[in-house]
């Protein structure tokens, strides 16, 4: 028997509030399943199993908000016999999340009533609006209250709000760069190349193709940063307990805007290993679910390397800050058209601007000098990405 | 209005509200870039032009974004095709 825990989503992650159960006790789960929906300051996160087995018991009702650590459910391990009911308290082997909050499980802080089925997106509302789910009717399927109940519960002129909780967010950013600035030696660098063979060779795939298949230059930049940390794994991995320890896997974090201030940079698991189709495709899922106020527990907590992309719309040069405890930032540009040196002459040409925030602790500038002109070289080769 | 245009805008309406539902679609300047009167991204801009592509048929190339880039120009672009 092995407990599932509240999760740690990120350093910053203190507690988590249960908003709704995706699996019943007694059905078999396998690992990467998701079981459960956690409200955090990083907005609702979709939980994931770390091993197969079937549910024994759920121990957290909807609306309970526990610290990281405290155990949420019983889980029974294959091959094991129905116990008798005693706990071996023996963590799952891959389960300790990497910051374990050290106080211990504390009782349940708050409850709301279980017996009523209600939508997530439902409960959000009602929480955004502060609107009393027991006083609400469902119309949904066996009663369930969905959206529209809940809206219908308040009076007219209030307006619903976002799907996130934007002061949450902020103070979960705040915490994490702070910490970033006051523990990270920050270097920085910087490489601007000539981005045309990328631009043409895009264009020339895009013309053959519906949109719904087209690419765009940002899932060349996150492609190139991942083949590049596969050459150089000191700037993939964690910094911790006064050491780097590299990470075999490369999850390419991707900084998203999200509407109304905020931002998150989850990860896109093996990007390396993505052809360049498959990985646009995961961006686009990623960030239309970002967007909607939905991600998974493994794409929030372990990214191995952040990429920061400011697009068509931005300035020159991005100065990223490190998300501890990883160890490099990479920021791309808006591309730019600048004069460029061609032999005899001067042409205008698109050029991007390419930077390096990386943790001094973990590597030095002649080190990050050589990723970043690896991923440039990456990038003048498109079709070899 | 005719029909035609009539779909096109509910069209663009909604795709519009779906991607930037805290910005009013009857109080934008139409003759504007979207990109900016909504504050979308490349990925939104693309999400808007599959959605012209799956709810109105029209395969918008590359080459022409910058057609359908406003509303105005948009309605026009798409009641041609």
């Amino acid at each position: 028997m092995s407990e599932f825990r509240m999760p740690s989503l990120g350093a910053d992650m203190e507690a988590g509030t249960l908003v709704e159960w995706v699996r019943k006790p007694g059905e078999a789960v396998k690992r990467g399943d998701i079981i459960a929906v956690v409200e955090t300051q990083k907005g609702a996160i979709e939980i994931e199993v770390f091993e197969d087995g079937i549910i024994e018991e759920e121990l957290l009702a909807v609306g309970a908000t526990v610290p990281v650590g405290a155990p949420m459910a019983r889980i029974r391990v294959e091959g094991e016999v129905v116990s008798a009911g005693v706990a071996s308290p023996a963590p799952p082997p891959d389960a300790p999340p990497p910051q374990q909050a050290s106080p211990p499980p504390s009782p349940v802080i708050a409850a709301a009533p279980s017996s009523v089925r209600v939508s997530p997106a439902a409960r959000r509302l009602a929480k955004d609006l502060g609107v009393d789910l027991a006083s609400v009717k469902g119309s949904g399927p066996g009663g369930t209250i969905t959206r529209d109940d809940v809206s219908s519960a308040v009076p007219a002129p209030v307006r619903e709000k976002g799907r996130y909780d934007f002061s949450a967010m902020r103070r979960a950013i705040a915490a994490a760069m702070a910490r970033s600035k006051r523990e990270i030696p920050h270097y920085y660098l910087s490489h601007t190349i000539e981005i045309g063979a990328a631009q043409e060779w895009l264009a020339a795939h895009n013309a053959a193709r519906t949109p719904a298949e087209r690419l765009l230059m940002g899932a060349l930049f996150v492609k190139a940063v991942a083949r590049a940390a596969r050459e150089f794994p000191e700037f993939n991995g964690f910094y911790a307990d006064n050491a780097f320890s590299a990470s075999e896997a490369i999850n390419v974090g991707v900084a998203i805007a999200i509407r109304g201030a905020g931002l998150a940079a989850p990860a896109l698991h093996d990007t390396a290993d993505l052809d360049v189709s498959a990985l646009m495709a995961r961006m686009r899922d990623l960030i239309a679910r970002v967007r909607a106020g939905r991600f998974k527990s493994s794409e929030i907590a372990d990214p191995t390397i952040t990429v920061t992309s400011l697009g068509d719309r931005g300035v020159e040069a991005v100065w990223g800050v490190i998300y501890p405890p990883q160890v490099a930032i990479v920021g791309f540009g808006r591309i730019t058209v600048r004069p460029w040196a061609i032999e005899n002459g001067i042409v205008a040409r698109p050029t991007v601007c390419i930077t390096l925030a990386a943790d001094h602790r973990a590597t030095d500038g002649h080190q990050g000098a050589l990723f970043l002109e690896r991923i440039g070289e990456l990038l003048a080769d498109p079709s070899a990405l | 209005m005719t029909e035609t245009e009539t779909e096109i805008l509910a069209v663009l309406r909604d795709e519009l509200q779906r991607l930037a539902p805290e910005i009013d679609f009857d109080t934008v300047d139409r003759t504007r870039p979207i990109q900016q009167e909504f504050d979308i991204d490349s990925m939104d801009f693309l999400n808007y032009v599959t959605a012209i592509h799956e709810r109105l048929g029209v395969n918008v190339p590359e080459p022409d974004y910058g057609k359908v880039a406003t509303i105005s120009g948009a309605l026009a672009y798409l009641k041609s095709r």
